[in-house]
């Protein structure tokens, strides 16, 4: 399946694809962070409070390294500041599924798995990407992503084979959630370009590996994997759900309102 | 051929590179103090500048760690206090950090100071020793917290001496 991109298509992957590749992996990260961080006060337990605290943290980190170089490739003036700040909700391209509310802790720790495992098969995979940046900031968030993915899998284990409360609430949370999965492996122009390039993996073989990751995970956890829904959010092409704008008009209010400002 | 002028040269070289490291060896953790930056591993290049400019590659241990920039902020200012307020900081990403480049000094600092050091043997095989009591086999120890109060840190209690305590995950 293909979709019409927010950008011209093209046929090469110039400079402008591959600022918008880099982007899209940029805003993933930084919006999944910004949500991560709205647990911290209120998440179930001490214990947990650190860890989503400190997994937003990592996030933020990778996002920001993407994000600078993301501004270099663009050479635009703009740097990690202002592409967070100063960019409108159409002009994000995060990944649908890291914008959907926390919802309880169960369902916060359903999209952690599905991205962290999706996370982890794509920053393995970009250790043979011909761009080189790419392979040096993913070689470092690859051995964060791999413990992410062990302390949210070890979470929807125990929810899942828990109780019944605890089995009902995350299986609803993965039924809602699944329908945004299909994003992230259903190639636009820009994926298959970058593809071409050597920069990004084929992301119907990427699918297979976080599938069968998925897989073993759910079937631990005794939870059932729901069917796939035939309609795509395109939210790395700039079409989003109504919670992006929420998340930006928290995250960005302090440099809209006061410009330049600093700590 | 070696001449006496080069001779001076390579001394002179030498002593102002370890100038730089004595310095560096000087700035602490801002998170684990008992620790220099250079025990940590995260310094990872001393070079000469055309205009003797010293160059300092530092490395980040967690993409997100807040400690990166208090560290470069002290570094700065060590290197300023010292007679180089034209030291030029460069982040280095590849090869990424890694827990097993804390040198043998910086284990031991850690153990003292009541963190247990990071199980290097491999990944998998990651439970620390009580640093408190020691002698604890490996499977007197549980997780409390994947994560703790850095990002580069663990929460385990021990089994024997029933006392929490910080690990250093290996990474």
């Amino acid at each position: 399946m293909s979709r019409a991109s927010v950008v011209p298509v093209s046929v090469e992957f110039g400079q402008s694809e591959r600022f918008r590749y880099i982007l899209r992996l940029a805003d993933t990260s930084l919006i999944l962070g910004q949500r991560l961080g709205e647990w911290v006060g209120h998440a179930p337990a001490l214990e947990e409070d650190l860890g989503v605290a400190n997994i937003s943290l990592d996030l933020i980190g990778q996002a920001r390294m993407l994000l600078s170089y993301a501004g270099e490739i663009e050479a635009a003036g703009r740097d990690e500041d202002q592409l967070a700040y100063l960019r409108d909700q159409n002009d994000f391209c995060n990944l649908a599924l890291v914008e959907q509310p926390n919802g309880d802790f169960g369902c916060t720790i359903v999209r952690q798995v599905l991205i962290d495992a999706w996370q982890l098969e794509l920053l393995s995979w970009f250790d043979a990407s011909t761009d080189r940046r790419l392979r040096e900031i993913a070689a470092k968030a690859v051995k964060e992503t791999r413990y992410h993915l062990r302390y949210s899998s070890g979470w929807l284990v125990r929810l899942g084979d828990g109780t019944e409360e605890s089995h009902t609430r995350v299986q609803a949370s993965l039924n809602d959630l699944w329908k945004f999965t299909t994003e992230l492996f259903t190639p636009d122009e820009i994926d298959t370009l970058a593809e071409n390039a050597g920069v990004a993996p084929n992301l119907n073989e990427l699918r297979g590996s976080w599938l069968h990751r998925i897989d073993e995970i759910l079937n631990e956890a005794t939870l059932t994997r729901p069917d796939d829904v035939p309609y795509v959010w395109f939210g790395k092409c700039g079409e989003h759900t109504e919670h992006l704008g929420h998340i930006l008009s928290d995250m960005q209010y302090l440099q809209r309102t006061y410009p330049g400002v600093t700590w | 051929m070696v001449t006496m002028v080069d001779r001076v040269r390579l001394l002179d070289e030498e002593t102002r590179d370890q100038r730089i490291w004595r310095i560096l060896c000087a700035v602490a953790d801002p998170e684990i103090p008992v620790l220099s930056i250079v025990d940590l591993g995260i310094v990872r290049h001393v070079r000469w500048l055309a205009d003797d400019k010293p160059e300092i590659g530092l490395t980040p241990t967690y993409s997100g760690c807040p400690a990166t920039d208090v560290i470069r902020d002290s570094v700065r200012h060590a290197l300023s206090a010292s007679g180089y307020p034209q030291a030029h900081l460069v982040e280095v990403l590849s090869p990424p950090w890694s827990s097993t480049w804390i040198s043998e000094a910086g284990r031991a600092k850690l153990k003292e100071y009541g963190i247990a050091p990071p199980n290097c043997a491999t990944e998998a095989a990651d439970k620390p020793v009580c640093p408190h009591c020691e002698g604890s086999a490996n499977e007197a120890v549980e997780l409390i917290s994947e994560f703790g109060s850095t990002p580069c840190k663990a929460l385990y209690r021990c089994l024997v001496c029933l006392e929490p305590f910080d690990y250093f995950k290996p990474f």
